[in-house]
Parts: C-alpha cells; structure tokens; sequence
C-alpha cells in the first residue's frame, strides 16, 4: 500500500470478508469484492469512501479502479453517508398502482425531507427505488435490510413514527396478512396452514 | 384447480418453518442419493420428459440445456449458477422459494449440478433480498452438517457445493452473462455470444444458468416421474407454475397454479377478482414488466402459457400478472416502465443507452400530451431501432411495453394530445 489509511477491518469484518473469499476457487478472489464491499459500508457506517475501495483493492490484489466501477455501478454502494433507518420507497409500476405516490408523500411529510436527502438529526434518509421483488404486497418500502409491505400512508407514518421512537418494528405486511398469500384467507394448502411442524 | 396433492411448494407461504426438519417432513432430501444413483442420463431424460420450460421467462427447455453441459471435463471444472436476480417489476416468487421452502432449491442444485458435471453451485440473489439470503446459508448449512451436501454428497460419493453470492441492486445482473461477470466481481454488463456460457461461463468454465423456480421443482419432477409434470397444462407448456397477481385486485397474492390456467379464473379464483368486478378491467401486463400489455376483450379468454400468449404478441414471461383497473392512467403506468429501463440499462450498446433515456422522455410527454401525433410513430420507429440493435434483451424489453400500448391503446395517447390542445386553444 502507498500510503497510510485509517480504513480497516475489525476483527468482526476480517473474518467475514475471509469466509467470503473462500467461497471462491483459489485466484478468484477478486468475486468477493460485491461482499466485501457490503461488509466495508456497514463497517463504516452506511457508505463507501475512495479510502475504502483503495483497501479493499489492495486486500483482494485489484486494481482500485476495477473497485471504483463496481462500486459505482450496482445501487446499494453508497458513496454520502445515509441515515440511521434508510427508508427506500419502490416505486415502480406494480408498487405505483397500488399507491406508492401517497406512501412516498407520507414519508416527506412526516420526516420533513425531500427524495435523497437525510434528516438533520441524521436518522432518516429517504430514497426511491426500482422493483424491490414484493409486489403482490405492494406498496412495499425496504429500510435497511427488511421490507415492510401492504402499507397505507396511516401505517407508514406509523412505522416512522415507531422507528423515531426507538420501538420494535416488524417487518412484512402491515396489515396482518400472511406474507405473500391472499388477504382473507389462502385459496391453496388450505391442509399445510396451521401445522407448525419442526419449527 | 390445481389440486394440492400436485403443488410443489407446500410452503410457499411461510405457514411451516423454511429449514430442515420441516422440510423434510414435507418430502425435501427423500430418497436423494436413490435419484443420484440413476444417473445423469436418466436425470435428463427425465427432465426433457417433463416438458420443463425455463421459468426465468424465456421458456428454454430446462432438460435441453443441461444436455448442453460438457460430458467429459477438459480439465476445467462445470458450474451451476443460480439465477436468484429477481428483479422483473412484477415478479416475487423466487422470493417465496427462498425464503420459505429453501431446501428445494439446494437439493435441485445438488440433483442439477450432479446432472452436467457441475462441483458447485452459486446462487446469485438480489442484494436487496437480505433476509432471503440468510434463510438460504441457514438451509445450506444444514443441509452440510446432515451430509446432504459436501465431499460426499448424500452418500454418493459426489462432492458437491452450495454457495450464496448477493447482488447489490442492479436489474441486468439478471441477464444471464451480466450475472456472471457480477460473479466475477465486474461490473454487470452482458457478454456477447458466442461463446455460450455451456462453453464459457463463470471464470472461463462450463457454465449453465437457471431460474430458482426450474432447479427447485426439479427433485419433486425426478420422484413423481417426468411425466407426472407433463400430464399437467399442455403441450409444450406443461407443469405447475408459481403466478404472481400484483395491482389492482381485491387479494393481491402468489399462486402455484396449472400452466394454461385461463387468466381470468387465476385472478378471480385466487386474487380475489379484479378491483370493481371484471367488468372494470382496463389491462393486463401478463408475464412481468417486458411483456406487452393486454387488453381487456384478450384477457377475457386468453390462457396462462407461453405459447398462447406468445399468440397474442405478448409473452408468459416470468407468469407476474400485473392488473389495471378502469381508474388507471394506462400511458403513465407505462411510462413508469420506461423509467425503470432507462435507470437498470447498464450503458455498455448504444441503442439501449440512449434509447431507453429517449423512450422515456417521450413517454412523459405522451402522459401529458404535451406532444404531436407524429411522435407516436416516431416513438415506435425508435422501439424497433432498439429492439434486436444490442447485446442482451434489455433493450427488446424497454421496447416492448411501449410498443404493446400502441396496439392496443394508442387512441388513449391520441386523445390525451388532443385535450392537451384543447386546453391550450382556450
């Protein structure tokens, strides 16, 4: 390494990123750069830095731009720093006729922000995203690492107002139903609902 | 109706735990290493047998595309990949598969991989399906420390592995040779062919690449008997399939319903029915975002296959039914698409890079009706000028939506320039 970085992994990070590696044949290594770079931003906090990429070349022997293009390329690399919970709205066509316009609209009007921007107290950040694959639950809104679907701009302002608080939020549909079956009741397997077998 | 006796994913819902002891009580690793000892021949002549056509929605033959794998190794290893990308607006089964009924898809890589030679397998999953992914380690893992999978697979002797590797929000790492420069660690632009990836795949090895849904029926298709699958549905579009019935329906929901199912039945029976009764039904999208919408007087009778709707210049796609209603602003939903393409294209063709930009500045405008009539052919002249002009099919599928709003609603367009006008003389 040229120079001096502040960047690197904890312990924590440096065993994750070898079990990623090793998933790999030996000389691959450089297919772990989309885990490893997923491990350096939520190591940081949530984005990448040019400091980061520039390690993480140096650790898997890449060149710093074969990093930076990934890293520039694929969507969930952050390159700002995003809030606390980041509250991603779909709002693709499936999401968009089942109201996603006024999910959005609850979002802005209850943390006060606009499309890509982060509250003062840096707890929220607001973005739109492109089909997030739940969409016979839609409106779906993905914060972090889960979705919380069927939403209505009540239950979103709710979920917020939850997340604000510190409380425990659950994540899937906000409306009671059993994940992707029919609201109502399923119309399917109606003998495998109900035997909680080897859970 | 498909009986529940002939569904695959018992567990699409969640109702029962997704791991081992359950799904194994629900029939997953029965018999494994006996479907193994029969043999890669047997195994994909029981897969041509069953008529299986690909489920990521270009409909290959599942059976015939293992064949192409190499017989004999020339010293590099095979590899099955796992196209987990699920990204099509419209499309959430595999999520479903995953998430809930996980060793389905790891025994079908373990049967699948044995099938062309393979010793490992990938399953590359959208980043955005975190709790997916770790429902499919935890499956894996467990899988492992039973035997299932490992140096000796099931006890026969095969080694074999299964390896998850997440996306990081990118929808043309979907295309099968974009998903495997992601894997490579590359940026996700699609590779040219030939070479196929059966030749040259991942880190230059034989390499096949499939949907979840078409590994994870495949254990269910070897001990029910190809024909069992091909009993169901009809020619050339047999077996089950897992349907997703997103908009503007009273019960939004996934189904594993009979292929060829009518699609007015699968909304009515399952979804509750159109929002307003079917009466109110503008349109369909019946395969996911790509496709061509249908209207209304088509969907009254049309069957859920490929290749009636392939008849219907529309396609079954991934089977996402998207649903509109008579409330609905037919251009701007389509607009919305555009949207989607020009933000997923990944700029490698120039015809997609600028195109799926220009489409859908013209179709914002179409959405207001800021525009001249003149500009409707124009628009479709660009489609075609896209379409088949790049190197993957994101450019056809940016192409197609719009093209599909002109045959069928493209008085629609006209009249809202006319009001546009209207407005303006006034």
């Amino acid at each position: 390494m040229s120079k001096a970085t502040t960047f690197a992994w904890t312990a924590d990070s440096k065993k994750l990123a070898k079990h990623h590696i090793s998933k790999y044949p030996e000389g691959r290594q450089q297919s772990a750069v989309m885990p490893l770079l997923d491990i350096a931003q939520r190591q940081n906090g949530g984005h990448l830095t040019i400091e980061i990429m520039e390690y993480i070349a140096a650790y898997l022997d890449m060149a710093p731009i074969k990093v930076q293009e990934v890293a520039t390329f694929y969507s969930m690399y952050r390159h700002k720093p995003v809030g606390k919970h980041h509250v991603q709205v779909c709002g693709t066509t499936p999401c968009w006729l089942r109201g996603s316009d006024d999910i959005m609209a609850a979002c802005k009007s209850r943390l006060g922000i606009e499309l890509g921007e982060t509250t003062k107290d840096g707890q929220f950040t607001l973005s739109e995203v492109e089909c997030a694959g739940a969409c016979v639950n839609a409106p779906a809104v993905a914060i972090n690492d889960d979705y919380f679907e069927d939403l209505t701009p009540e239950s979103m302002t709710k979920l917020l107002d939850d997340l604000a608080g510190g409380k425990k939020v659950t994540p899937g549909p906000q409306n009671g139903r059993q994940t992707s079956a029919p609201d109502g009741g399923a119309t399917t397997l109606k003998e495998f609902i109900g035997k909680e077998e080897g859970a | 109706m498909l009986a529940d006796k002939d569904r695959i994913f018992t567990n699409l819902y969640g109702h029962q735990s997704p791991f081992i002891d359950a799904a194994m009580k629900r029939g997953d690793w029965d018999g494994t290493k006996e479907l193994i000892e029969k043999g890669k021949d047997w195994i994909i002549s029981e897969m041509k047998e069953s008529g299986l056509r690909g489920r990521g929605g270009a409909g290959f033959p599942t059976g015939l595309k293992w064949s192409f794998m190499p017989k004999e190794s020339d010293g590099r290893p095979s590899y099955l990949v796992v196209n987990a990308d699920e990204g099509e607006p419209g499309t959430c089964k595999d999520r479903d598969l995953m998430r809930h009924d996980p060793h389905k898809l790891i025994e079908g890589c373990l049967i699948a991989g044995f099938a062309m030679n393979a010793i490992a397998a990938y399953i590359y999953i959208r980043g955005e399906f975190y709790r997916e992914a770790e429902a499919l380690e935890q499956a894996i893992d467990e899988a492992r420390a039973k035997g299932f999978l490992g140096k000796d697979a099931c006890g026969t002797g095969y080694a074999f592995d299964v390896f998850v590797h997440r996306g990081a929000g990118a929808y043309i790492c979907g295309e099968e040779t974009a998903l495997i420069e992601s894997l490579e660690g590359k940026k996700g632009q699609p590779r040219l062919k030939p070479p196929f990836p059966a030749n040259v795949g991942v880190w230059g090895c034989p390499t096949t690449v499939n949907n979840v849904e078409s590994i994870a029926v495949a254990p269910t298709i070897l001990r029910r008997g190809g024909a069992w699958f091909s009993g169901l549905g009809r020619p050339n579009n047999t077996g089950t399939k897992v349907f997703c019935i997103s908009g503007h329906v009273n019960n939004p929901c996934n189904v594993e319903e009979e292929m060829g199912i009518p699609l007015k039945e699968l909304i009515e029976k399952h979804a509750g029915g159109v929002r307003g009764g079917w009466d109110n039904l503008l349109a369909v999208i019946p395969g996911g975002s790509s496709v061509p919408v249908l209207p209304k007087d088509v969907c009254d009778t049309i069957l859920m296959d490929f290749d009636s709707l392939r008849d219907v210049q529309s396609g079954l796609g991934t089977a996402a039914v998207i649903v509109m209603d008579k409330s609905t602003d037919i251009v701007k939903a389509i607009a919305r698409l555009s949207e989607f393409y020009k933000h997923e294209s990944c700029g490698q063709c120039t015809p997609c890079r600028e195109g799926t930009g220009w489409m859908w500045r013209v179709m914002e405008r179409l959405v207001t009706g800021e525009a001249d009539k003149s500009e409707i052919d124009m628009l479709l002249e660009v489609t075609k000028q896209v379409e088949g002009h790049t190197i993957c099919a994101l450019g056809d599928a940016a192409a197609w939506p719009i093209q599909g709003l002109m045959r069928h609603f493209r008085h629609e367009v006209e009249a809202r320039i006319d009001a546009y006008r209207a407005k303006a003389a006034e």
